[in-house]
């Protein structure tokens, strides 16, 4: 990792997709993408893998269903028992919408602040911009600068044959 | 098949938008002052407001003997109500979670607004058991708290209970769903504002968003887990909030069909409340490319079917309790059919039942001010079906000698006109402030039904779906042998 990198602007989402298939084909060391939107199909372009987030889904859901069963358990028929119209003190399935709620209630917002923290956003991060009206409609490919081999001509010329409609070298500055 | 393939490859999104257009019409609406007509809206909407204020100010003053209620009529306009305002919430998730689980694109022109319905619906929902409590200081023994009562806990085998969690759960996930893909469009509002307060709102909102891959793949993840939870979860609400009902053993309520018949009319009413917002939006804040045929011929669609299923529940209903041989069961439903509140029940089958028939026929699914007065017509039946399903069975109790009347009292209409003002009010601020149209989703799916004509946004093949941005590697620039 180097602090310069050379970044890529582009009009369209066809014609990132076809610039990032070429660059990696070169071997270059594509560090991000920024796009106003989700493209589908660019994670597999990038290569990159699938994110974990449903496990951690699928643990914090079950945590908070069996933590619930727990909790009315030793409420209703432990803690204080109330006798609710004869019914037995460990009604399980009078249990279960409860459950169900406080499991997708769990399993929902903790998702969501788990996403938050391992993307870091937060309120008063600030956002790294390598160029203005990506959240608009320009696509941005930025390319780690790795070692004295990178010839930032050459990347120019190749990416302003991709229809890149804007080239240019960051220095130091992450963007921000 | 030709007739398919053309409806498969008709735009999405009307006059041939670039994602710059789509950031510049959408954010635009909110660098505008607001015209004449938002101010009589909220002018009205306060109004209205303002007199739910007061009636709920006289009702926690005086208490619940101000409403129209009796011994025997013990539940009648504050659930009305709340089912009714719950009920519209739930087109708003069908719309944002369901659609997206099954990949009904159209939906990314709506569904930011269904969000926000349902979660102003929800609102104005959880108000009325509140103010039913008599005492709604004390809301808060709803929650299972460690306490100095014993500590006496909450009955978790009552329905009410599980009612108290389900509309909470239901809230907070909406809310979160409806904040989390509103993210990306803050950015676009934080990096477009050139008013510095702007700014730093929008700013604080955006979490710091800067559209990065990584992000984007992480935050699609996240959106599709929490559709799979939200659609779980929008079932179990009204199958929740009609066990309320269920599990009482009074007859017309006492029935296993409450469930899928709950949930069915709350689809029903909340995709009837869309259509009367979106067309509404649509015309005020020229929306038209936006919210097309296209877009109104569906969501339609999705309001005929539903309303053939409430129908049907009707029907059988009627069908289970002459089946059942049970003479109580079998009063009910002649009693309401026949009744004193026969008129209520005849409203209810007109606007749910008769009135979406007409949507059969393509010429009024086009018409705009068609469909307009039809879902205003279903929104005034779906209340009343509640309206029908909580008095009439309660009216007639097992002893005549309980047998009573009911009329709402001035107090409970003022408060059922609050809860319009509230939902208004807070609608017509939703559209002031945040993006009405999800500017990055719409962004999206601008190529769909493009042809193959290139040259301008993202071009696509025409297929529509979301692997349809395939591009073809250009011949002039074939990758080369890796010699790093």
């Amino acid at each position: 990792m180097t602090d310069r990198r050379t970044i890529g602007v582009f009009a369209s989402e066809n014609d990132i997709m076809n610039a990032i298939r070429v660059v990696r084909a070169r071997g270059y060391d594509i560090e991000d993408v920024y796009t106003p939107y989700a493209i589908h199909g660019l994670e597999r372009a990038l290569g990159m893998k699938r994110s974990r987030l449903p496990w951690i889904t699928l643990i914090l859901g079950l945590t908070g269903a069996g933590l619930k069963v727990w909790f009315e358990y030793w409420t209703t028929a432990v803690n204080w028992p109330v006798n609710v119209g004869g019914k037995p003190w460990d009604s399980l399935p009078a249990f279960v919408p409860v459950t169900f709620e406080v499991m997708v209630l769990l399993a929902g917002v903790s998702t969501v602040l788990v996403f938050l923290g391992v993307a870091q956003l937060y309120p008063g991060r600030k956002p790294k911009r390598f160029y203005p009206g990506v959240t608009d409609d320009r696509f941005v490919l930025v390319l780690n600068e790795t070692d004295a081999s990178f010839d930032l001509e050459e990347t120019r010329e190749l990416l302003s044959s991709l229809n890149a409609v804007d080239v240019d070298e960051r220095i130091g500055e992450e963007g921000r | 098949m030709a007739e398919l393939l053309q409806a498969l490859t008709r735009p999405l999104i009307g006059g041939d938008k670039t994602p710059g257009q789509v950031t510049e019409d959408i954010s635009g609406l909110l660098n505008n002052r607001p015209g004449p007509l938002w101010w009589a809206g909220f002018f009205l909407a306060l109004t209205l407001l303002m007199v739910g204020v007061i009636a709920g100010v006289y009702l926690i003053r005086t208490g619940i003997g101000t409403w129209g209620l009796n011994n025997t009529v013990g539940w009648a306009f504050d659930i009305t109500n709340f089912v009714f305002w719950i009920g519209i919430g739930h087109a708003g998730t069908l719309i944002s979670a369901v659609l997206f689980l099954v990949r009904q694109r159209w939906r990314t022109s709506v569904n930011r607004a269904a969000e926000a319905m349902t979660i102003f619906a929800v609102i104005c929902a959880g108000l009325f058991p509140v103010l039913h409590m008599g005492r709604p200081w004390m809301a808060y023994w709803m929650f299972p708290y460690p306490n100095f009562r014993g500590p006496l806990w909450v009955n978790f085998r009552s329905p009410l209970v599980w009612d108290f969690f389900a509309i909470s759960t239901y809230f907070i996930i909406s809310l979160t769903f409806w904040y989390l893909g509103m993210m990306p469009d803050l950015a676009t509002l934080r990096d477009r504002a050139k008013n510095k307060v702007k700014r730093f709102l929008y700013s604080i909102g955006a979490l710091g968003w800067d559209g990065s891959y990584k992000t984007w793949l992480r935050y699609e993840t996240v959106y599709t887990l929490l559709a799979g939870l939200a659609t779980p979860l929008v079932l179990s609400v009204h199958t929740i909030v009609s066990w309320d009902f269920a599990t009482s053993v009074i007859p017309g309520w006492h029935t296993t069909i409450f469930p899928p018949y709950f949930v069915a009319g709350a689809i029903f009413s909340g995709m009837a409340m869309v259509l009367t917002l979106m067309l509404v939006a649509r015309k005020t804040m020229r929306l038209e490319d936006y919210i097309t045929t296209r877009h109104v011929d569906a969501m339609s669609k999705l309001l005929l079917a539903t309303g053939m299923m409430v129908g049907l529940a009707y029907a059988t209903e009627f069908l289970t309790a002459m089946y059942s041989g049970n003479e109580y069961e079998q009063f009910v439903f002649i009693n309401r059919a026949l009744g004193p509140f026969a008129w209520a029940y005849w409203i209810m089958v007109g606007c749910n039942v008769l009135v979406p028939q007409f949507l059969w026929f393509r010429q009024v699914r086009q018409n705009f001010l068609a469909v307009f007065v039809l879902s205003l017509l279903v929104n005034v039946g779906m209340w009343f079906e509640r309206f029908t399903i909580i008095v009439t069975s309660l009216h007639r109790d097992y002893l005549p000698s309980n047998w009573s009347g009911y009329t709402p009292s001035l107090v409970e209409l003022g408060l059922l006109i609050g809860s319009f003002g509230l939902f208004f009010t807070l609608f017509l601020l939703f559209i002031r402030f945040l993006p009405v149209v999800s500017m990055n989703e719409v962004k999206g799916v601008l190529h769909i039904g493009r042809g193959g004509h290139g040259g301008h946004g993202p071009g696509g093949n025409g297929h529509g779906g979301p692997e349809s941005v395939r591009p073809t590697p250009d011949p002039t620039t074939k990758p080369e042998e890796v010699t790093a």
